[in-house]
């Protein structure tokens, strides 16, 4: 699986309240959400972004509340991956849950500047930085998580691995 | 193989007779929570597994308690799903406006989180829990759902850092001072993915409501849990509420840590964490003049009823200045009704502060005190980031209830010692 976008980039310890503040949590509706996505860190990301566009973003990425909605609006608002050098752990879980792919690389974080063309390959964790010609390895997305994230998420591989038939959240 | 608090908890939960870090274990969940925000959510996912029943309909906890009672007609529509719920698969426990309180100051005031036990919650304060002796840990909607269905989740053992505060604190000092202190000294990835264990002195002088705090806010600086391995005191605050049986568990003396800290705290002063991180903390003498709009005292972290005898000290015999505007938020309608009983909300009624019912409200920035733009306010909540309480440039500073009382009195942070002279 491959995915080909712009990068928009960001500071350390980008926190869910900034990737979807509280005031929008009175829904669980993907496209509500993925309206005020970023809202507080970058006003103009929720009408800019486009489909397979990278967020690159600085250490601790995801910090503070277990908000869902966090991943879940950048999935629906067309994010492809999420690059940082390092996640906080419910936002990393949380990511894979509902099949949005992340990436833990220093070297790509601190290198990818914004608005650079980049191509993530996740199956050999090699993001390339079209604009730069430069490339950087993560670690490889293993092949069951890699499952995760084409099913949808979590949920659906269950449904998949019980025999069941996937369904849309 | 000698084994921390967490180890032996996590070891317990999953019928192992050891456990060691960075193992993936799959553990069996004494009771999983979700709230009017993450439920809803988690409902659907697990409607989606097929399941068809909880697991256990005593052991799954749904509390609505961040936009109730509702703000507006979404977060009402939302907050109905989790009622629905709760009533199509009945739950044994069910709360509701008039019998809420904020989950985590609840669940441990009813006995239904104690020592030993393994809680995941989908919120990211579930680690308060670990200030009695739990192994606590926030999740995402969708662990929650399967651990709805399961009873199980899987983790991975995280290794434990040891921080041991020796010395006395001061009279104005408290847990809520230790954990930002300690946020300042290790930052808010400085226990990414890893246990907090708090030990020393300090700690064993320290009421279980200041335990409670200092765990809340572990996941603040990136932990996994916050723990206080549980005590005699531990075992008084749970005695008469515990509704299952509790283990009290122990980190072995060669037990292995990641790493050890070691702080005296006996001249540490009241702290604030400045905005915009939870880790940007001095002490508030040091605070210069920073004139405030609003005080906010309550929330998981600091709304127990230690917290709000703390700020009535302050406030006794002072009122609120008047471009300022004081909230207090008892966590808990028990909470709300011995501090009744006690004339606390008198005094705060006196002070000019409005006293609200239970919710999470001004916290996340949800309802009950939203800042406008360039608004700032103190509040004993447990973050400071962009637009956590409102307008994305409004300005949030966390302190202890006394630092924020004081605060209140004199419109700017302050120290409770420029407001109250005889402390003891």
């Amino acid at each position: 699986m491959q995915i080909e976008g712009q990068a928009w980039c960001f500071g350390d310890n980008l926190d869910t309240d900034r990737i979807i503040p509280a005031r929008y949590l009175n829904t669980s509706d993907p496209k509500e959400l993925a309206a005020h996505c970023m809202e507080d860190a970058d006003a103009t990301f929720a009408s800019r972004v486009a489909p397979g566009d990278v967020v690159v973003a600085g250490r601790n990425c995801g910090c503070g509340s277990s908000r869902e909605h966090a991943p879940l609006a950048l999935k629906a608002a067309g994010v492809g991956a999420v690059i940082a050098p390092s996640f906080a752990r419910i936002f990393f879980r949380n990511s894979f849950n509902i099949g949005l792919p992340i990436l833990e690389c220093p070297e790509a974080a601190a290198g990818i500047q914004p608005g650079n063309k980049v191509r993530v390959d996740f199956e050999r964790g090699l993001i390339t930085d079209l604009t730069t010609g430069r490339e950087y390895v993560a670690q490889p997305i293993p092949p069951f998580m890699g499952k995760i994230i084409e099913c949808g998420g979590l949920i659906n591989y269950v449904r998949e691995r019980m025999g069941k038939a996937s369904t849309n959240p | 193989m000698p084994m921390t608090v967490t180890e032996k908890i996590l070891a317990r939960h999953t019928g192992k007779d050891e456990v060691c870090p960075g193992e993936l274990v799959n553990v069996r969940c004494d009771v999983v929570l979700g709230n009017d925000i993450t439920a809803p959510l988690a409902i659907a996912e697990f409607e989606r597994t097929g399941a068809g029943r909880v697991f256990d309909k005593s052991r799954v906890l749904l509390v609505p308690d961040h936009f109730v009672p509702n703000k507006d007609i979404k977060s009402a529509e939302q907050a109905k799903i989790l009622r629905d719920f709760a009533r199509q698969q009945e739950l044994t426990h069910r709360w509701d406006v008039g019998t809420m309180g904020v989950e985590h100051c609840l669940l441990p005031e009813q006995g239904l989180v104690g020592p030993g036990d393994l809680v995941i919650g989908a919120d990211s304060h579930t680690c308060t829990y670990g200030g009695i002796g739990a192994f606590a840990t926030g999740v995402g909607s969708t662990d929650l759902a399967a651990a709805m269905a399961l009873g199980e989740t899987w983790l991975k053992v995280p290794e434990s850092i040891k921080f041991v505060f020796h010395g006395r604190l001061g009279p104005w000092t408290g847990g809520k001072d230790l954990i930002l202190h300690t946020i300042g000294v290790i930052g808010v990835d400085g226990a990414l993915y890893q246990a907090m264990e708090f030990t020393g002195e300090a700690i064993a002088d320290l009421s279980v409501e200041g335990r409670l705090t200092m765990a809340n806010m572990a996941v603040e600086a990136g932990a996994k849990n916050g723990i206080v391995a549980p005590d005699k005191k531990t075992r008084r605050w749970v005695e008469g509420r515990n509704q299952r049986p509790v283990t009290f568990l122990a980190s072995d003396p060669d037990a292995v840590y990641a790493r050890v800290y070691e702080f005296d705290v006996t001249d540490l002063e009241p702290q604030v964490a400045f905005p915009h991180l939870p880790s940007n903390v001095r002490p508030v003498a040091q605070a210069g003049e920073v004139l405030i709009d609003q005080a906010v005292i309550g929330s998981c972290t600091n709304g127990r009823i230690e917290d709000l005898r703390l700020a009535a000290r302050v406030l006794a015999g002072h009122k609120a200045h008047r471009d300022v505007r004081l909230i207090v938020i008892p966590g808990t309608q028990a909470i709300y009704r011995q501090a009744m009983d006690e004339g606390l909300i008198t005094v705060f009624l006196d002070a000019g502060a409005a006293v609200s019912t239970p919710t999470c409200g001004p916290c996340l920035g949800g309802h009950m005190g939203i800042l406008a733009r360039g608004e700032r306010s103190v509040a004993t909540t447990n973050r400071n980031f962009v637009g956590r309480m409102g307008h994305p440039q409004s300005e949030v500073y966390l302190a202890n209830p006394a630092v924020a009382a004081a605060s209140a009195v004199l419109g700017r942070l302050a120290d409770p010692r420029e407001v109250v002279q005889d402390a003891d």
